[in-house]
């Protein structure tokens, strides 16, 4: 069991720098997930922890010790990868024990070591079979045999269960969040499926353009993006972003003037923007109600029935498109004009540079995350 | 703001120096030394052998005494004596051998490449027996050429020969034919042999060119009902060029180098020599190891100059990363 | 009409089929006829006549000529698979400064035409005293199938993943242990198909057997054959060499038929990824 720190972490490809400047602390036994789009550098910071890339500049400690030099089969990690990387050529009871035995422990032990394995992630049966005999599931399961039984400090995952059909993704998902409570080791996890991220994960990091957004449990993110990108990023469908400006301020509210006439007080501290400045109003689907006298309006584009809930297109003018969930099934058709109330306490302001507001002191926002787990946007 | 940037910048150059991690540098050396047996090996047995030969085209060596030479500057390849020019590019069989060559290489090369593709576009046809096809145009390519050579030579043999039997049975020829001894049909007997045997090589690499290409844009070309002829020439051809060009290329340079097919096929004669043949004769029978290796060297120059031609032109990517 | 396209298809595919098939055939009824029968055209075996055969091994040490190119061929084969498998692994797994330039280098090297470097070569096997030797012929062969193993294998290493090497350097290999334990038995059908062509290149060897070579003893196959005379110098012993042909060229073919998919895929790994 480890923490692991990077400090200031860089690396470039040539003359392409893809990881500015990383500062992460991920304490001993935490899972964390790192989220970003495609080309964010999520999967390349999870191969420089892993050794297999070289470090450009910073420096990563493992267990308090600098392993920047150090090969990755000394660093005590053991990486999960997306194509599972089976050897083909061993069963799998060979697959799992080809690292012990390169460790040199005895026949005994690695025997030990790979029935253990084995009986917790239920593959004892197939231990004589070559990988190529195995359905995806069970290949991803071996591949995370191979990484228990060399009993790391950390456990690495690349995008691993972007191989498998979506019931097997959620069992394996599952699986994997049972691993943690089990060996409480810490687990570093990249994948591009906020579900994933979401659901496992003790705190996401937020990536894009090779460096963080934000760090936070999943919630906080959720209910206090930090920024527009995070704010974009998390959350399906996507928060509505409604460019705007500010009317007027007041010691606890900033007053925003909305596309159509109306106007909308949000809760949040005004910290130095002033009337006249360009902000991005945020709200998420959810938290725009279909209502008599609502402050937007507009005409229902599309509507998507998903059964437990519903989703309305409205065109708010301008070729602004607001999305809005609700309950049930629809009751409006495509064509026909709604007006939306915004509920205000869940409402988001993001400066034209893109940082969040800061929400009220004392001001209990839905998601209410303990004090300590603060982000820290790099 | 500036006094973090510097620092960070030092911190940069400070880290660079030390930044390769233990995994890439022990890679980096091994790569080394699993390449350094095989560098050294090539280094003596091609890179020396070529630095001698073109050294000594600079001499007057003779094969019965190897050591004992001197150095004479280009006159193996050019010299005057008394007004009089002498030297391998004066020599008027030199010529005939390079003009020999070069015909054999282009007469065969395209007719390889056009049977080629008709092979090519057969195989790559569904038919029973696809299979048993495709195996069967590998025999010639796997018999050794001198064998082929062999074979050929009994077959076109003057008085005992089937090809002029079957030729005389239909009609087309009055007397049997003494194929390999004249000049002027010993040449398309060698050129018979060659596509007879590399023209399965060229049609399965044009077959794996054939195999690569997207079946989709076959499917949108009979919807949109296009000509068979149509959508070889406007589809098929254009997609395969690149592995043609590469073929082509293969085929020249083996087809340049040509020595045993002739070697054996023909009657040795001056009039059917290609340039390898030429250069072993002056180097072995007539032991003029000087004259030979210029010969040699010239050789050498033109397949070299052919094939950085076209790696400069085809841009061959290699040795790129290989992720 | 489509029935007229099918029937000139496969009078296409027939035709094609005869000409590369027919001079091996006649090869065969010719070495089963000797003497005067020989001095008739036949299309079809008459009947099966062994004294070509036993005149093979008789007049000359084609027996020995035999052995002489497995041995030649077989050390060939091995020592390429052996220096090149590791070559490869460097060249097609390993980022080093230079990479691109020396495999630049090597695959020229198989380009080479072999008279470039006779008579260089001469004087070096001359000077190692390997003249009219067994291994002066291998040291030779080697330049012609070493640059070409080194290449296909390398193309061959390129396809395979890379996740597969980096979950042997998470779990403590070492690259000499990844080649060994890893790659070569990935490897194996990769070095089955570049070894096979590297012994159909030596033992079809010609221009080095010919020159390096003195006594009808060290001759390989190819120039017993073509060097092979009759009781008269003037009259070559058709029969007897078209049954030396048919000799060496069935095991060829068995192996060629039997790996005739490996073959395929070695020789476009070879020059259409290039």
């Amino acid at each position: 069991m480890a923490d692991v720190v990077l400090k200031n972490v860089q690396k470039s490809f040539g003359k392409a720098k893809v990881i500015h400047g990383v500062d992460l602390d991920i304490r001993d036994g935490e899972f964390v997930v790192f989220v970003g789009p495609s080309g964010c550098g999520k999967s390349t910071l999870l191969r420089l922890i892993a050794g297999l890339e070289d470090i450009t500049a910073g420096d990563l400690f493992i267990g308090g010790e600098r392993v920047n030099d150090l090969a990755p089969a000394k660093r005590g990690i053991a990486m999960v990868f997306q194509s599972y990387a089976l050897y083909p050529h061993m069963n799998v009871y060979d697959n799992m024990a080809f690292g012990l035995e390169l460790a040199k422990s005895s026949k005994a032990e690695i025997d030990a070591k790979v029935r253990e394995a084995a009986r917790l992630l239920q593959i004892e049966a197939l231990l004589d079979c070559k990988p190529r005999q195995l359905s995806g599931g069970q290949r991803q399961r071996v591949a995370i045999g191979r990484a228990i039984v060399r009993d790391p400090k950390v456990f690495l995952f690349d995008e691993p269960l972007s191989n498998l059909d979506a019931a097997l993704r959620v069992q394996t998902r599952i699986e994997i969040a049972k691993l943690h409570t089990d060996t409480r080791a810490t687990m570093i996890y990249v994948t591009h499926d906020q579900v994933e991220a979401m659901t496992l994960a003790d705190r996401i990091v937020v990536l894009n353009a090779g460096h963080i957004e934000q760090v936070g449990t999943p919630l906080e993110l959720y209910h206090r993006p930090a920024n527009l990108f995070v704010a974009g990023f998390i959350g399906s469908p996507q928060m509505n972003l409604i460019p705007c400006q500010v009317a007027g301020v007041g010691p606890s509210e900033v007053l925003v003037s909305l596309p159509g006439g109306g106007s909308l007080s949000v809760p949040v501290q005004p910290d130095g923007v002033q009337a006249g400045d360009s902000v991005t109003l945020g709200i998420r689907p959810d938290h725009l109600r279909i209502s008599p006298e609502g402050a937007l309006s507009g005409r229902v584009e599309l509507v998507e029935e998903l059964g437990e809930n519903h989703l309305l297109y409205v065109d708010a003018g301008q070729g602004r498109r607001l999305t809005v969930r609700e309950p049930g099934d629809a009751r409006h058709e495509a064509g026909s004009t709604v007006s939306l109330d915004l509920a205000r306490e869940f409402c988001h302001l993001f400066r034209g540079t893109g940082e969040a507001l800061p929400p009220l002191k004392g001001h209990t926002s839905p998601a209410s995350p303990s004090p300590d787990l603060t982000s820290s946007a790099a | 703001m500036a006094g973090a940037v510097a620092q960070g910048d030092v911190f940069v150059r400070v880290a660079a120096r030390r930044r390769r991690s233990s995994l890439t540098r022990s890679r980096i050396r091994s790569a080394w030394l699993f390449i350094a047996p095989s560098l050294i090996i090539l280094a003596l047995i091609a890179g020396w052998p070529l630095a001698r030969t073109i050294w000594f085209s600079f001499t007057d060596a003779n094969l019965n005494n190897l050591s004992d030479y001197e150095f004479i500057g280009f006159e193996n390849y050019l010299a005057n004596y008394d007004g009089e020019w002498l030297g391998l590019l004066t020599d008027p069989d030199w010529w005939q051998s390079v003009w020999n060559t070069v015909w054999f290489t282009l007469v065969s090369v395209s007719i390889e490449t056009v049977l080629g593709i008709i092979v090519a576009l057969i195989l790559n046809a569904t038919f029973p027996g696809r299979g048993l096809m495709r195996a069967i145009i590998l025999i010639p390519w796997a018999i050794p050429t001198i064998v082929s050579a062999k074979m050929w030579n009994w077959m076109l043999h003057d008085q005992f020969g089937v090809i002029n039997d079957m030729l005389l049975r239909a009609g087309l020829i009055a007397a049997p034919m003494t194929w390999t001894a004249n000049a002027d049909t010993a040449l398309w007997a060698a050129v018979a042999v060659d596509v007879w045997k590399h023209t399965s090589f060229m049609a399965l690499l044009i077959l794996a060119a054939l195999q690569m290409l997207p079946q989709d844009i076959y499917e949108a070309a009979k919807v949109d009902g296009v000509s068979p002829t149509r959508v070889f020439f406007r589809i098929t051809l254009p997609l395969i060029k690149p592995a043609l060009l590469v073929a082509v290329i293969f085929r020249s340079l083996d087809a340049l180098r040509v020595f045993d097919l002739i070697y054996v096929l023909t009657s040795n004669s001056r009039d059917t020599a290609s340039m390898s043949i030429y250069a072993r004769q002056q180097l072995v029978d007539f032991q003029e190891v000087g004259l030979g290796s210029a010969a040699s060297t010239l050789i050498f120059l033109i397949i070299a100059l052919i094939v950085v031609i076209t790696l400069a032109a085809g841009r061959v990517r290699l040795g790129e990363d290989p992720r | 009409m489509k029935v007229l396209s099918r029937i000139g298809f496969w009078l296409l595919v027939i035709a094609i089929g005869l000409f590369a098939l027919f001079p091996l055939y006649y090869a065969i009824i010719s070495s089963f006829r000797s003497g005067s029968a020989l001095f008739t055209t036949a299309y079809l075996p008459e009947r099966f006549d062994p004294t070509n055969y036993i005149a093979v091994f008789d007049r000359q040490p084609f027996g020995q000529n035999i052995l002489n190119s497995i041995i030649v061929a077989g050390t060939v084969v091995a020592i390429s698979l052996g220096l090149g498998m590791t070559a490869a692994y460097a060249f097609g797994r390993i980022a080093f400064r230079g990479r691109a330039l020396l495999l630049m280098t090597i695959l020229a090297v198989s380009m080479f035409p072999q008279v470039a470097v006779l008579s260089g070569m001469f004087e070096l096997i001359r000077s190692l005293g390997l003249y009219n030797t067994l291994p002066g012929l291998i040291l030779a062969n080697l330049m012609l199938t070493l640059p070409f193993t080194i290449w296909v294998l390398t193309t061959f290493m390129r396809e395979l993943p890379k996740e597969i090497e980096e979950a042997a350097f998470v779990d403590g290999a070492t690259p000499w242990i990844v080649v060994r334990r890893v790659f070569l038995p990935l490897m194996a059908p990769a070095a089955v198909t570049t070894g096979l062509l590297a012994f159909i290149v030596s033992w079809n060897e010609f221009l080095f057997a010919l020159t390096f070579t003195l006594t009808n003893e060290r001759r390989t196959v190819p120039p017993a054959i073509a060097l092979m005379t009759g009781s008269t110098a003037y009259e070559l012993p058709w029969g007897t060499i078209m049954a030396a042909s048919v000799i060496v060229t069935v095991p060829i073919i068995v192996l060629v038929l039997v790996f005739q998919r490996k073959i395929v895929a070695g020789l476009t790994a070879g020059a259409v990824k290039g």
